[in-house]
């Protein structure tokens, strides 16, 4: 993997994005940019794109125009195999978790590119293969333990609580130690407390990790409390890109979200 | 109360990860592996052990390659079938045409050679998937046996299709006795469960996992869809390539490729259905239950006809067999879809409790 | 030439065949999202059923009526043991059930009718028809006619259900989402026991026509496989589909079989269809008629 980016560079940048499927345009000409170690929100009305721009990021849709810059090097479009090789790691709306292994399989699968013993190794199960998958359960217990899910380490992903479930997704995108993080509403479905440990879980990632974030969040006084910047989209457009303060005082997002015809 | 984890503390997470990781299992373990060993052999009946218990163990092996590839990796197959008619005939060739070839040496050349085969028709997985590719894997159990059928050069050009398997000896022993083979057998399938347990519970066991449960969710952690997926389907067959090898040299000792049908793709089916679908021991549990629950039928029908008189011949014994079959499947699918390997662990789990109720 | 157009019209009755057998699936998969692995030896149980009381000397049309009883019974008591408790599993859990269902009926049906292979005569001939043979000189069948007829007939009504009837739009809700459908109050349960039962006359027709050409036994069953070469052409969700689906593999499987065949040593009916159902499987996933599949993520 290529070195991290100083702070306050440029790390990813969005130029001129359109994506549609069929008759509908989920994105329109949407540009912006993120930089290193910041916290980026895209906020908008339902509808608005949002998880599509998080997917056209990641490589899972493919938009029909326009360029997408990672760490100086541009994509027309890229897969996510290759995304994820690149440092760019995700969580989902839904949760994407294998439902039927557990929390620890689950985080161990988020290294498995850093693994590389053949399977043969694998299969033999000693020397290299066995302190390979030491060295990396290693990490991801350190992860476990900084996300405080130690007493769930051996449940199956399927019977956990929604929270939880979302905790350990983040876990999953903490293993593979990514430069660029693309967070689809973290927050969602949480209580309070719930949504406090979340926020402090992004911070300290943020913060201790490095991390760049770009997040997709509704709760407005999280966007505020959390973010550097925000971009604002609302039906496929990009309308509003700044500082929270300002965001919170620019009229054509107050009209977006309180339904006025435009 | 015998079955306590009390005092047994794990300090590393090597001792963490082992297969077994509590005391009285490891115990359990050796000692089933002294009577499988050292005390079947000598002790064994003849017969149990050439007609049931050696294909028992076959069976399992390839109901731990269907395991892997749909199991772990959730691509539905129906041809186990022609993999083990590729490994049987492959290395019947492979004996036959390469002099002094060591016998484990053909066994393994069966096994690549079907591993190659999977791989060919495991090449649509990427396209396609569920159903769709079950029908791919037909296409594959019927081409195959066609081909084996049809191509002289598989069965030696013998006008009848039908194979003899040849002499095995290893390092000048000759494995003819039914407690040699079964010993070879035994050896055999028992490396290669153990490699298949180290493999999936390692990174590849992971990403087998990953792409059954969610792929696109795979691909975005960074788990190559195509890679794992055509591995899975060449360890596959590799297994049960060998395990038709076994099938051919250890069991039947005469192969024609009618013995490698759809029925029995179907039968390997139902053990990992019944067994446990995604568990090594429920491949063996299911093989075992496949593999006895006939000769239990025989003998109810055999203490019927004795007890009430009633004739029962050969077909309704084995229309009755398919009817039960039918149902269990049905029957375990409804109650419990993991099958026996899951209620081995519940029975585990209320003995670890045991005589305490919780 | 003629000997051409022989070909291909044999080969285009046959696919009639397989598409009679195709319509039972697609009925069901259509109004339940299960793949039906057992429609093949429901075929076989429904024709083995029907022959065994015609042999017996049951008038004709008594045997067909306690015929598509028993069908109706059986559709009845698969819902209950079979499809109820599994509803909202997996797909896959429900194939694996129809598997198991498949080895139950053929079991059942050789359990109480025995395993010899049955004749059956529908009283159509199996002899060319006159004028054509004079005329053009190919020879077609009067019974593959009117085979086709009836898989005409079959697919008018089974459309005009799906597409015209309030019962045609549940079962099409049904297919989608069955805790939605329930939520929504669809009685799911008669409205799989009405889609069975159905599936199991129109097995019992395909049994019919099949026994005529084939003989009813065991055989039945696996010819009955080879509709899923055929729904994967037309896609498992299209009534047209499985008709020209039937029509596309019959025929190239027969054209295949005669001039291929002989240059590979023969037997190849085994295996083609699948083949070309795999190799198009590749180009198209959903099938000429299917729908897209798009995953949300």
């Amino acid at each position: 993997m290529s070195e991290r980016a100083a702070p306050g560079e440029v790390v990813l940048s969005v130029e001129g994005v359109s994506l549609a499927f069929g008759g509908v345009k989920a994105l329109q000409d949407v540009s912006f940019d993120v930089r290193s170690r910041e916290v980026r929100a895209i906020i908008g009305p339902n509808g608005a794109g949002k998880s599509s721009m998080l997917n056209v990021l990641n490589g899972v849709y493919h938009p029909q125009k326009g360029k997408i810059r990672f760490k100086q090097k541009e994509f027309v479009d890229m897969d996510s195999h290759e995304a994820a090789a690149l440092g760019i790691a995700r969580t989902f709306q839904n949760i994407a978790l294998f439902k039927g292994m557990t929390v620890l399989d689950n985080i161990m699968t988020g290294r498995n590119l850093k693994m590389h013993c053949n399977i043969f190794q694998q299969a033999l199960w000693v020397g290299a293969a066995k302190r390979e998958e030491l060295v990396h359960r290693r990490a991801v217990e350190e992860i476990i333990d900084f996300l405080e899910i130690q007493h769930i380490r051996r449940t199956p992903v399927g019977r956990l609580p929604y929270g939880l479930q979302k905790r350990v997704e983040l876990g999953r995108a903490l293993a593979a130690e990514p430069e660029l993080m693309l967070l689809d509403e973290p927050m969602a479905g949480m209580n309070l407390e719930e949504k406090q440990d979340m926020c402090r879980f992004i911070l300290d990632v943020n913060d201790h990790f490095g991390t760049t974030l770009v997040l997709i969040e509704h709760d407005m006084g999280v966007v505020m409390d959390i973010s550097d910047r925000v971009v604002v989209l609302d039906y496929g457009r990009k309308i509003a890109d700044g500082n929270p303060a300002e965001i919170k005082k620019d009229q054509k997002v107050i009209d977006a979200y309180l339904g006025v015809a435009h | 109360m015998l079955y306590r984890e009390s005092g047994q503390f794990k300090s590393t997470y090597g001792q963490d990860q082992q297969i077994f990781p509590i005391l009285q299992d490891r115990i359990a373990m050796v000692a089933l592996l002294l009577v499988a060993f050292v005390a079947v052999p000598i002790f064994g009946d003849q017969y149990w052990l050439s007609a049931i218990i050696t294909p028992f163990l076959i069976l399992s092996l390839a109901a731990l390659g269907l395991n892997i590839l749909t199991g772990y990796a959730g691509q539905l197959s129906l041809g186990t079938a022609a993999f083990m008619a590729v490994g049987a005939f492959m290395a019947y060739n492979a004996m036959l045409r390469i002099p002094h070839i060591p016998v484990l040496g053909a066994f393994a050349i069966g096994g690549l050679s079907a591993a190659a085969v999977g791989f060919v028709f495991g090449l649509p997985s990427l396209r396609i998937k569920g159903l769709y590719l079950a029908v791919a894997t037909l296409a594959c159990q019927f081409f195959v046996l066609w081909a084996i059928n049809r191509v002289g050069w598989f069965s030696n050009h013998s006008s009848s299709g039908v194979i003899t398997a040849q002499r095995m000896v290893i390092l000048g022993y000759e494995f003819v006795s039914p407690a040699s083979k079964y010993l070879l057998t035994l050896g055999v399938v028992a490396v290669m469960a153990l490699a298949a347990k180290n493999l999936m519970r390692s990174e590849t066991g992971r990403a087998f996992m990953a792409v059954r449960d969610m792929d696109v969710a795979a691909a975005v952690v960074g788990i190559p869809m195509m890679h794992t997926k055509l591995l899975a389907f060449a360890i596959s067959s590799f297994y049960c390539g060998v395990a038709g090898a076994l099938y051919a040299f250890c069991y039947l000792g005469t192969v024609e490729p009618e013995a490698f049908t759809l029925d029995l793709s179907f039968r390997v089916l139902f053990m990992i259905i019944i067994g446990g679908v995604g568990s090594i021991l429920g491949s063996f549990l299911g093989a075992a239950f496949i593999t006895l629950f006939p000769i239990l039928l025989n003998f109810v029908s055999k203490g019927l006809e004795s007890l009430l008189g009633i004739e029962m011949d050969h077909a309704m014994v084995s229309n009755t067999e398919a009817i039960i079959f039918g149902g269990l499947i049905i029957f375990f699918l409804i109650v419990e879809p993991n099958g026996l390997a899951r209620m081995w662990q519940i029975a585990k789990e209320k003995l670890r409790l045991w005589p305490f109720p919780h | 030439m003629n000997f051409f157009l022989e070909v291909v019209a044999g080969g285009l009755l046959a696919g009639v065949m397989y598409a009679l057998v195709a319509l039972g699936f697609v009925l069901i998969y259509k109004a339940s999202g299960v793949f039906n692995f057992a429609q093949g030896s429901m075929v076989f149980f429904a024709a083995l059923t029907f022959v065994s009381l015609t042999e017996k000397g049951w008038n004709f049309w008594l045997a067909l009526a306690v015929t598509l009883a028993v069908m109706i019974v059986l559709g009845m008591l698969i819902e209950r043991i079979v499809l109820r408790p599994l509803i909202n599993q997996p797909p896959i859990t429900l194939l694996m059930a129809t598997i198991g269902l498949t080895f139950v009926l053929e079991g059942l049906s050789q359990l109480a009718f025995g395993s010899q292979p049955h004749g059956l005569e529908l009283g159509i001939p199996d002899v060319p028809i006159e004028w054509l043979s004079e005329k053009w000189n190919i020879s077609i069948s009067q019974f593959d006619l009117f085979a086709a007829f009836v898989a005409g007939l079959l697919v008018l009504v089974l459309a005009v259900l799906f597409q015209k009837t309030r019962i045609g739009r549940a079962l099409r809700a049904v297919a989608d989402d069955h805790q939605a459908a329930l939520a929504v109050g669809i009685p799911l349960q008669h409205i799989w026991t009405i889609v069975w039962a159905v599936a199991g006359c129109v097995a019992l027709v395909a049994g019919m026509m099949w026994g005529v050409r084939n003989g009813v036994q065991y055989a039945l069953t696996f010819t009955a496989l080879k509709a899923l070469p055929v729904l994967i052409l037309g896609g498992f969700e299209s009534i047209a589909g499985a008709i020209v689906g039937g029509l596309i593999i019959g025929a190239s499987e027969k054209l295949a079989e005669v001039y291929i065949g002989p240059m590979v040593g023969g037997g190849i009916e085994s295996w083609f269809a699948y083949v070309v159902a795999l190799l198009f499987l590749l180009v198209r996933p959903e099938g000429l008629f299917g729908e897209k599949h798009i995953d949300r993520v």
